[in-house]
């Protein structure tokens, strides 16, 4: 299948200083949403508004649906839609008058209403955008990207400061979308929304892409599908070598005195922990087992967390 | 993963497309921006009720009294009843407003231009004058009671004189002050209008959303000049239709001349505006450098006083400032209904800052 988005040895240096994008390369396939999951900071919004046609690359190639910004800067306006991290859109339009100038914008728009009603914005769309609360602005904010019918979908951190029900909200107008054979490309810094809502994924630290695949692929390559966190009783957490012999068990990992162990088998695992804990006569403070997920691909690859507050 | 190509939903949009002509996004941006103008009460008082307030009040603090009666102190004294006799039945009573007041206090209300002059009686025929040659109307009251003291104690004029008095409308300071006046509110919207609002928008990042659709950019410039000519019909019409209500004042020039060159100074000061607005990221920053641009102008121009007090050798230097030609050309056409090919030579200074200024600021342009 061809590629929508491709992007290669992409690199932006500010001010011939900060590196914010070093080398990176992409390719995302049509109908797909592909998902920049990485930390504040990660690069991950130089990136897509590069792909976006916002910021000029300082070296590196770019095309998407087979045009270059350079070539066809209008026609690929045209085709793709584009939600900002942070847009303040006019406070005293309404919401239907702000979707009605978006569409002015374009030759062959979808009427404001329908993109209102598809937004669930209908009963909104006489009040000003100064009225709507986070969630609403931030559909409003989708509105105007989809109001231009756009075959291409980015969105620079959708759902960042939404409470829960706005954001599945959210992930429901993305998937219907996508349903209608537009492919996304979307940052986040959720973990649940990138295991949830994307079919791939690229974990970006540091400007580079340090992981890419299905969110099952890459929880997959941890080794273990499990995790077992415990802590001791005191400040004993002993020594790392003793829990990695323990059957199953692929990899150690002590955070501030929480052990996380990623394993294959936890039922083979947890009797030989527990028989451990019993032999040191040591007191077992706390013990969870969960599957593995996207955080710990992360901190697995980075040895930090997603997000550090 | 592949996600199933076809979907009714597909077609029913597609069945469902407009079609866009060329002028749809510049007509739809100036119908929002005149929406939201309209909106925002502050934009409505400081383009439309502010220089209505502020000619309203200059108006009459100015106005022509019938007889510009000058306030005097009579310093109190032995002699200071026969003084006030003397002046009280003077030809020249009704204008001289004088009290007994002890020494101190007309001292003060010298100094603190209560009073235009303080006259102490040393003996029945000998009295002093205090008054402060800086200021006009203590200079001009001094003649205008020392003439009144003499005549009464005897003195005889040897010519014999009328005097007709004229303030005809068309000569009072408000036929000066309201051309001034609408010649800084073209400057003050023009460079708020332009100014503030691009900044205000590049802060919001809604510049950088609007240039991430096709919006075309010459478009989105042009419907923001459009909506401030728009206004400037509105910011004319209403001044000038105060002036003439409110002061009976003459409009001697026609009112599409006076637009006209309203259009061509909102158009400038519109293009001084993107300037000073082409690269500022923050709100505070453009209008610490509008103010910068504006207080100059608001002083030098004339628009509350004439320029020609300045000194002869400032007189080139202000006569090349952007408003200076706009506030004559206003002056010229309003009041004495001056043709505009006259004002070739002040139309030709406006279109050179603007033209200059429009091009700077498309070159230095920043979207994001």
């Amino acid at each position: 299948m061809s590629a929508v988005i491709q992007c290669r040895d992409l690199r932006k240096t500010y001010d011939g200083k900060v590196e914010a994008v070093r080398g990176l390369n992409l390719e995302i396939r049509a109908g797909e949403c592909f998902g920049l999951l990485g930390p504040n900071g990660a690069g991950k919004t130089t990136t897509i508004e590069i792909l976006e046609g916002l910021l000029e690359p300082t070296s590196g190639e770019v095309s998407i649906l087979g045009q270059t910004w350079k070539s066809h800067p209008r026609q690929l306006r045209e085709k793709i839609g584009i939600s900002l991290q942070e847009t303040r859109l006019s406070e005293k339009l309404t919401v239907r008058e702000t979707v009605e100038l978006f569409a002015s914008f374009y030759r062959e728009p979808r009427p404001a209403s329908e993109v209102l009603g598809d937004l669930q914005l209908e009963e909104k769309a006489d009040s000003w955008v100064g009225k709507l609360s986070g969630g609403q602005r931030q559909r409003l904010a989708v509105a105007t990207a989809l109001v231009g019918s756009p075959r291409v979908l980015f969105l620079d951190e959708p759902t960042t400061g939404l409470d829960p029900q706005s954001r599945r909200q959210l992930w429901d107008i993305i998937r219907a979308f996508q349903k209608t054979g537009g492919t996304v490309l979307l940052t986040t810094h959720y973990m649940d929304e990138a295991e949830r809502l994307c079919d791939r994924l690229a974990i970006v630290d540091h400007g580079q892409i340090i992981a890419e695949g299905t969110p099952a692929e890459l929880i997959a390559r941890l080794g273990g599908h499990h995790v077992v966190e415990f802590s001791l009783a005191g400040d004993s957490h002993g020594k790392a070598e003793t829990w990695q012999t323990l059957p199953g068990v692929d990899s150690v990992r002590n955070d501030d005195g929480l052990v996380s162990l990623s394993v294959r088998e936890p039922h083979r695992t947890i009797p030989a922990l527990l028989d451990v804990v019993d032999k040191q006569s040591a007191q077992l403070e706390h013990l969870t087992t969960r599957q593995a997920s996207l955080e710990d691909v992360f901190v697995r690859l980075t040895g930090r967390h997603l997000r550090e507050d | 993963m592949t996600v199933a190509p076809q979907n009714p939903r597909v077609e029913s949009a597609q069945a469902s497309t407009l079609r866009n002509g060329r002028w749809s996004g510049f007509l739809h941006l100036i119908s929002a921006r005149m929406k939201e103008l309209r909106r925002e009460p502050e934009v409505v008082f400081w383009m439309f009720v502010f220089p209505l307030l502020l000619s309203f009040g200059l108006g009459i603090a100015f106005r022509n009294r019938p007889a510009d009666a000058t306030s005097i102190a009579i310093a109190s004294g032995p002699y200071a009843e026969n003084a006030l006799a003397l002046i009280q039945k003077s030809a020249q009573k009704t204008s001289i407003r004088a009290e007994i007041v002890d020494q101190a206090r007309a001292a003060q209300g010298l100094r603190l231009g209560k009073y235009d002059l303080v006259v102490e009686a040393v003996s029945p025929d000998r009295v002093q004058y205090d008054y402060d040659p800086a200021r006009p109307e203590s200079v001009l009251s001094r003649t205008e009671v020392n003439d009144a003291l003499q005549i009464s104690a005897g003195r005889k004029n040897a010519v014999e004189t009328t005097a007709v008095a004229s303030s005809d409308p068309g000569s009072r300071y408000i036929d000066f002050l309201i051309p001034g006046l609408l010649g800084m509110n073209l400057m003050n919207s023009g460079m708020w209008g332009m100014g503030f609002a691009l900044v205000d928008m590049r802060q919001r990042k809604l510049l950088k959303r609007f240039v991430a659709t096709p919006m075309r950019r010459g478009d989105f410039l042009l419907a923001l000049l459009g909506s401030r000519l728009l206004l400037m019909v509105a910011e004319v019409g209403l001044l000038l239709g105060f002036g003439v209500v409110v002061f009976h004042m003459r409009v001697l020039g026609s009112l599409w001349s006076i637009l006209l060159i309203g259009a061509i100074g909102a158009i400038t000061f519109g293009g001084l505006g993107l300037l000073t607005a082409s690269r500022a990221q923050k709100i505070e920053t453009a209008s610490g450098l509008m103010n910068l641009v504006m207080m100059p102008l608001w002083i030098f121009t004339g628009v509350f006083f004439s320029y020609e007090r300045f000194p002869a050798i400032l007189q080139p230097f202000i006569k090349a400032l952007p408003l200076t030609p706009l506030n004559d050309a206003l002056r010229a056409t309003i009041l004495e209904g001056a043709s505009l090919a006259s004002q070739s030579g002040r139309i030709l200074i406006l279109v050179l800052w603007g033209g200059i200024s429009f091009a700077l600021a498309l070159r230095w342009f920043r979207w994001t």
